[in-house]
This record gives structure tokens, C-alpha cells and sequence, in this order.
């Protein structure tokens, strides 16, 4: 398999009145074709920064962004969104409210014949299991099923490679993990290639081939869930992977004390 | 399911990178020519008021701009005194106290937004004319016979001018100090009831000092609109710098002159937005967590009487007695001449296509602009786009009059030009192509109600969270066919209060039209102005009528908008 997405020393940031704030410096990142990749990291960490960057509604200070061979953005060139066929799915599912979810769906599909275009999005809400909601609005469908929708969307025009910002934070508890692993397989039945942005560890384990942990603008290990969890590249990634199975541990006791 | 993993490339790839690239860059330099079109007139004037000699100077120094200036700076501060009192007053009445009709006078306070500063002039002078309705009735009640037995104070005064033009501008600080007064402060106003104050001393000692932010923005904008007015202050004989910057270039056709004075009103324009900024600078840290109602103190029998008779006094002066005079009037001479002439029908028909025209650009321009900041892809295009909507947005602060004289420099060039270039390629003879058309008034209408389309449309675009364009933008989408398949859907009741607001705006406008307008060309308002200079008062009220029936529309929607915080209120 060849490399699909390449990040080589990305450094994001902004100009303030007293000067640079930087936000991420010198990122490197792989992932291979099909592969699902994710972010993960606690809040502040230049995780969804650098999503925005590859989606390209950040600038780029420094570095490359490749997809599939071709520079996304790097020195001299910087490829508006509409045309870096990065498909994104954000926090908020960010659903068109005027339009049902059918046109929602077909909204990146416009230059596609209106038979293909019915056949397509027919498809994606087959596939995420809502065909029956198409002529539904946004607001009529629960919080689980726009981000199926939103998902359905994003992956309709096939992008190259799809991201996700914090996809499975606006869920109760319960739908979480169920639903991480629903998206992996959806995500897999579509052959795509994906970055996952997420600061829960149960999430990243449960959806990702490769896991990044960031902090503070830098990422720690890159590596398969395997080697972070039995491998971690220093204590904190050791610290931070292993957060929620502490959390569960001590719930465990507490409640085998109470019990 | 047997999809092929990897799809084949969809037909979504983009089109023409060209047509893309044009299409997304197209807002910021529209938006930076939108801004430079509205500066480009303060800066004419400056460079005109350059022009003058020294001797011209002294002149208008010693013998125009003293009383000028002296008179204006009167006329603001007794309008500022009347509107705070009773903007304030009305406002702390209906939010403070129940009872019957409450409701009602609640939206009726708005009103007088309705009538034109020259309009209520226009209406007080036949209303208090020696024969008039209200004379005669005094003279009724105390059974005097002669005109000569009972005089009034005489309305054409600077008392008189002051008075009626704080009848109508009231309703700015009464709407914004009404929302401070309903929402903000009610938790601190209940905290300071349980500490033993009382409803009297809770007013004084906290909700006056809190609504201050609010009382400094809405008298700032009512004393804009006064500095602004030229009917009024003309029909009732005050020379102020607005009349002066008229008769100078009028009558004496002395540009440099008229720049001048329009340059010192500039200074109390800038004094006025920074009162106006302070206000909303200070208003933002006395905004609280949850805004929840005060609930008011029912009253009964004589004190709800008394309290009616005086919420609805500033009704009466500012709109109900105006409006019945013009109905009146205009019955009258519906009856007497048994219709209107063609000339008011004609003017009537200049006024609509002119206010239309109008608003169609103000509003596309206002689009182009909040759409450049929304649009920017980086930091650095949006700070530009927003100092460019802060430009384009001063011409509402700028006084009519010093507008279009600021204009007339650039448009003579312009005319110049369009002129020898036509003239050389096509054979046309030299004319007027902007100042000698509607176009010149067109572009007046846009610089000073730019302001209202771009806030309006930026306050709607705010509404539309920010992910939904990134959505639209990793779709495939450009900044061209987001705006068309996403925002405007979404902008249309934004678009539709912009456009109703300058509409109206437009159909008013006098100041600026009486300078700029072509030969022989009147709208509603220079027809009224003119019978009223001339004395006439021939079919004045008919158009007066006709522009205060148009105010109401917006003045309808308004109430409707405040409707839910009132009616959230009242139990």
C-alpha cells in the first residue's frame, strides 16, 4: 500500500498584536490508503487545527500537505477547500437546515447527472442505515441519526481522504462506543481513508489503525493502538492512553466497596 | 453489500480553477471599492473646504458660523434633554408599572419613528397657525373672539423647533433603555427591592445608573437625526449648520463655503459615534447571564389613569395629532379638487422607482460587503473585510447634506469623464450622465443607508453557524454558489428588513435629495418641502400622509419583534 496523506514539518499558528502565537510545529504524519488514523489528545492541543489545516480553512506557517501525491498546500501553493476533495464531518454535523436530508446528502454532488445523483445518495442512506429518512428535515431526526446523515453526506462525493471532528461528542454515553464501531465499518465498506479527531481514548481505540498522540502542538507517537498501549513512546502517552481504564478501574472498586 | 471499495473519481471534481479562483475573489476588492466610495466624499470635502481663500474664511467665521453653530449646539442640547426625559421616562412607565392598555401604549411609543423630522414640523405649523385647530379651540374653551386676544408662544422658534423634534425622535432612547430596563436589570432591580429600597429609589439609584449606556446610544442616534434635519429647523426659522451648508451652496453657489461648514459638522458627528460607541463599549459588561422580566406594579384608579394619560401624551404630540391633521387635510382637499395633480402623482412615481432603485443596490451592496468578511479565508482578508464594513458603514452617521455636497466634487469628475469619453468614441454631445439623472441620488441613498443593509445582513449571517460554510466548502462548493445555495436561503428575513428599512429610509430622505436631485425633478419629500417653503399648503399633506403611511411599515415590524420580550412580561 502506498502512503495516501503526508504531513511533513507542519507548523500552524497566527499573528496576535504581540506577535506569533504558534499552534503546531514540526508534524509529521502518515497513513496509508483505506486506513483510519486519529488524533487524540486533550483539548488545546492543536488537534482540530491541524484537521482545519489538511481541510484548508487554516493557513499553513510551514510544511507540506500531500494527498495522494498531489500538494495540497506547501510552499507556494494553497488549494482552496472546494477543491482539495477532503470531505469533513464536524462536531456540530453542520446539517443544512433549509434543505431535507436528501438534498443534504446530494449537496457535493451537483455536477452529477440527476439520475446518478438519486442513485447515489439512495445508497449512502442505505448505508447508514437511514434510507427512510430522506425527505425529513434536520431538525425532525434524533442527534444519532445527523451524524449519520452528516456522515452520509461527507462520504457521497467520495472524497479522497475524509476527517472528523470530535464525531461522536454531541452523543449520550450509551450510542458512543456502538457507534464508533458503526462509523469504522461504514467508513471501511467505503474504502476510506480517514482522520479521526477525538480526546477520548476509548473512541480512538475503538475506531483508528493508527493512533497520534498530540500535546502541545506536537504529535508523541504515531503508531498502531497495539504498540501505544503496550509500547508507549514516554510517560505521558503511557499516562494518557491509560486514563480511561484507570477511571474504569477505580469505578469498578468503588463499586464492589459499595457493593 | 458489493460496492467496489474504491469508487471511481466522481464527477464532483471542480470545473474551471479559473472561473473558481474568480469567483472567490471576487468579494474583498468589491467590498475595499464599497468602503472607498463612502470615504471618498469626506475626503472631497475636505480637499473643497481647502479650496476657499482666507477673506472667505473670515466671512463665514464671523458672521455665519457663530450663530450656526451656536444655534445647532442649542437645538442639540434641548432635543438631547426632551428625548432623554422622555424616552426614558415612557420607557421605565410600561416596564416598570401594569396597567389597563399597557400593551398597547407599549408599541404605540414607537410611532413618531414614523413621521420625518420635517414632517411633524410641517404639521404643527398649520396645527398652531393663529387660525389653526388648536388656537381656535383654546379660543373656544375660554371664549375669546379675536385671534389677537389669546397668543401663543409662536412654534416658529428655536424652542419650538426643539420641542417638536424631541416629540419625535423620543423613540430611540425609548427603545433602547426599554430593553435595559426589561431584561438586564431586573435581577439587580429585584435584589435592590429586597434591600429595602423603593420602586422611586430603586429608579434613581439603580436603574437609571444602569441604563446610562443605553440612554447615551439612543440619544446619540436621535441627536444624528436631528443634526441631519432640514425641513424642520428650515420651516420653523432656525439657521442651523444644515440649513447654512444649504443656503451657502444653494443661493450663493459658494462650494468651498458650504464645505467648510459641513466640516465642523463632521466634528460633532465624530463627537456624537463616540458617545454612541462609548455607550455600547459599556453596555457589554452590564449584560447579565439569564435576562429575566421585572415584573411590574399593578396600578389602580386614579393612578392608572394618571399613569395612561401621561404614557400616551408623547403618542398624541408625536404621532396621533400630526396624523390626524394630515388625514384631515388631505380629506379636505381630496373633497375640494376631487383628486391629486399629475405632478404629485409624477413625483409620487419618482419617489417609488428612486426608493426601489435603491434599495436593490444597497441591499446587493450590502451583501457583497458582510459577504467579504464571512467569506475571507484567512485572518488577515477578514480583518480587511471587517475595516471595510466599518467604512462603508459611516455614511449613516454622516449628515445628508454634508453627503452630498462631499459628492459633488467626485461626481463632477466623473461626469467629466464619462462626457469626453463618450463624446470622442460616440459623437454624444456632453451632459449630465450622473448628476443630471436619478443615478446621483441613487448612489447618495447607498453611501448613507449602506449601513443599515451591511449591519442587517451581518447580524443575519451571524445567526448561520460558521461549520455550515466549512460543510459547504469540503463538498466542492465555491464562495460564489455558497452564497446561493446556502446563505441566501437562509439570509431571506434578514434580507427582507434591510431592504423594507431602506425602502422607507429612502422614500423619506430630504436633505440630501433637495441637493442632488435634477432639474425639475421632485420626489414626496422635496414636494412637500417646497409647498412648505413657498407657504402653500396645497397638496403637502397628501404626500406628508403619504410618507407617514410607508413609515409604518417598518415601525409595525419593529413592535411585532419586541412583542415576545413584552409579552414574556406580563404574567
Amino acid at each position: 500500500m502506498s502512503s495516501s496523506l503526508e504531513l511533513a514539518h507542519l507548523a500552524l499558528g497566527y499573528d496576535t498584536p504581540h506577535g506569533f502565537k504558534s499552534i503546531v510545529h514540526g508534524l509529521n504524519l502518515s497513513l496509508e490508503q483505506g486506513q483510519i488514523g486519529c488524533l487524540l489528545g486533550e483539548s488545546g492541543c492543536g488537534k482540530t487545527t491541524v484537521l482545519r489545516a489538511i481541510a484548508g480553512f487554516e493557513p499553513l506557517r510551514q510544511g507540506r500537505i500531500a494527498l495522494k501525491g498531489r500538494v495540497l498546500a506547501g510552499p507556494g501553493v494553497d488549494l482552496p477547500p472546494e477543491q482539495r476533495q477532503v470531505g469533513i464531518m464536524f462536531q456540530d454535523y453542520a446539517l443544512f437546515p433549509h434543505l431535507n436530508v436528501e438534498r443534504n446528502v446530494g449537496f457535493g454532488l451537483r455536477r452529477m447527472p440527476a439520475a446518478e445523483r438519486r442513485d447515489r445518495v439512495a445508497l449512502m442512506l442505505e448505508r447508514v442505515g437511514l434510507a427512510h429518512t430522506a425527505g425529513q428535515y434536520p431538525h425532525e431526526l434524533s442527534g444519532g441519526q445527523q451524524q449519520r446523515v452528516a456522515l452520509a453526506r461527507a462520504l457521497a462525493p467520495a472524497p479522497d481522504l475524509l476527517l472528523l471532528d470530535e464525531p461522536f461528542s454531541n452523543l449520550d454515553l450509551h450510542t458512543r462506543e456502538s457507534l464508533a464501531f458503526e462509523v469504522r465499518d461504514i467508513l471501511k465498506q467505503n474504502g476510506a481513508t480517514a482522520i479521526v479527531v477525538t480526546h477520548n481514548q476509548a473512541e480512538a481505540f475503538a475506531i483508528a489503525d493508527r493512533i497520534g498522540v498530540m500535546r502541545q502542538g506536537r504529535i508523541l507517537q504515531w503508531d498502531t493502538p497495539y504498540q501505544v498501549h503496550h509500547h508507549p513512546a514516554d510517560d505521558f502517552v503511557a499516562d494518557f492512553v491509560r486514563q480511561h481504564e484507570v477511571l474504569r478501574d477505580r469505578r469498578s472498586e468503588a463499586l464492589r466497596r459499595a457493593g | 453489500m458489493s460496492i467496489p471499495a474504491s469508487l471511481p473519481a466522481l464527477a464532483s471534481r471542480p470545473a474551471a480553477p479559473s472561473r473558481h479562483r474568480i469567483l472567490n475573489a471576487i468579494w474583498l476588492p468589491l467590498a475595499v471599492l464599497a468602503a472607498a466610495t463612502v470615504l471618498a466624499p469626506l475626503l472631497s470635502l475636505a480637499w473643497s473646504a481647502l479650496q476657499g481663500s482666507p477673506g472667505l474664511w473670515l466671512h463665514l467665521a464671523e458672521h455665519v458660523l457663530p450663530r450656526a453653530l451656536s444655534n445647532t449646539l442649542a437645538l442639540l442640547l434641548g432635543v438631547g434633554i426632551i428625548v432623554i426625559l422622555l424616552g426614558t421616562g415612557a420607557a421605565w412607565l410600561v416596564t416598570a408599572y401594569d396597567f389597563p392598555g399597557r400593551r398597547i401604549l407599549g408599541w404605540a411609543l414607537l410611532l413618531p419613528l414614523a413621521v420625518p423630522t420635517y414632517i411633524i414640523a410641517f404639521s404643527y405649523l398649520d396645527i398652531l397657525h393663529p387660525l389653526g385647530p388648536v388656537p381656535s379651540a383654546l379660543r373656544w374653551l375660554l371664549g375669546i373672539d379675536s385671534p389677537r386676544g389669546l397668543r401663543l408662544p409662536d412654534v416658529r422658534s428655536l424652542g419650538g423647533c426643539i420641542l417638536v423634534l424631541g416629540f419625535v425622535l423620543y423613540p430611540y432612547v425609548y427603545l433602547t433603555t426599554r430593553v435595559m430596563f426589561q431584561s438586564q436589570a431586573a435581577s439587580l432591580l429585584e435584589a435592590a427591592r429586597t434591600l429595602g429600597a423603593g420602586r422611586t429609589e430603586v429608579f434613581w439609584r439603580v436603574a437609571l445608573p444602569l441604563a446610562r449606556p443605553a440612554i447615551a446610544i439612543g440619544a446619540s442616534l436621535a441627536l444624528l437625526e436631528a443634526l441631519n434635519d432640514i425641513g424642520a429647523s428650515e420651516f420653523l426659522g432656525v439657521q442651523t449648520l444644515t440649513v447654512s451648508v444649504y443656503t451657502t451652496w444653494i443661493t450663493r453657489s459658494d462650494l468651498p463655503g458650504a464645505a467648510q461648514i459641513a466640516l465642523s459638522m463632521l466634528a460633532l458627528v465624530l463627537a456624537l459615534i463616540l458617545v454612541e460607541r462609548q455607550g455600547r463599549k459599556r453596555q457589554r459588561y452590564s449584560l447579565t447571564q439569564r435576562p429575566r422580566p421585572l415584573q411590574p406594579l399593578r396600578l389602580r384608579g386614579g393612578r392608572a389613569l394618571l399613569a395612561l394619560i401621561l404614557g400616551w401624551i408623547p403618542v398624541v404630540v408625536g404621532f396621533l395629532a400630526p396624523a390626524a391633521y394630515l388625514v384631515e387635510a388631505t380629506a379636505k382637499r381630496l373633497h375640494l379638487v376631487g383628486g391629486v395633480s399629475a405632478q404629485l402623482l409624477a413625483s409620487l412615481q419618482n419617489t417609488v422607482v428612486l426608493a426601489l432603485t435603491a434599495t436593490l443596490v444597497t441591499v446587493l451592496a450590502g451583501l457583497v460587503v458582510a459577504w467579504a468578511v464571512r467569506s475571507a479565508r484567512h485572518r488577515r482578508q477578514a480583518r480587511l473585510g471587517a475595516a471595510c464594513a466599518r467604512a462603508a458603514s459611516l455614511g449613516y452617521a454622516v449628515p445628508g447634506t454634508v453627503l452630498a455636497i462631499g459628492l459633488l466634487t467626485p461626481l463632477a469628475v466623473v461626469d467629466d469623464v464619462i462626457g469626453h469619453v463618450l463624446s470622442a468614441l460616440f459623437d454624444i454631445p456632453p451632459q449630465l450622465w450622473l448628476m443630471g439623472s436619478m443615478s446621483a441620488l441613487v448612489l447618495v441613498y447607498l453611501l448613507r443607508f449602506l449601513a443599515i443593509t451591511v449591519g442587517g445582513i451581518e447580524a443575519g449571517l451571524a445567526r448561520i453557524p460558521v461549520s455550515l460554510d466549512f460543510a459547504a466548502r469540503s463538498l466542492g462548493e465555491n464562495s460564489a454558489g455558497m452564497l446561493r445555495r446556502i446563505h441566501l436561503p437562509l439570509l431571506r428575513p434578514a434580507l427582507a428588513g434591510a431592504a423594507l428599512l431602506v425602502f422607507v429610509d429612502a422614500m423619506k430622505e430630504l436633505p440630501a435629495t433637495l441637493l442632488l436631485r435634477p432639474m425639475n425633478f421632485d420626489t414626496l419629500a422635496t414636494w412637500l418641502y417646497a409647498e412648505a417653503a413657498r407657504g402653500t399648503y396645497e397638496e403637502g399633506a397628501v404626500a406628508a400622509l403619504a410618507i407617514v403611511l410607508a413609515g409604518l411599515l417598518p415601525v409595525v415590524l419593529l413592535a411585532r419583534a419586541g412583542q415576545p420580550t413584552s409579552a414574556r412580561s406580563s404574567p
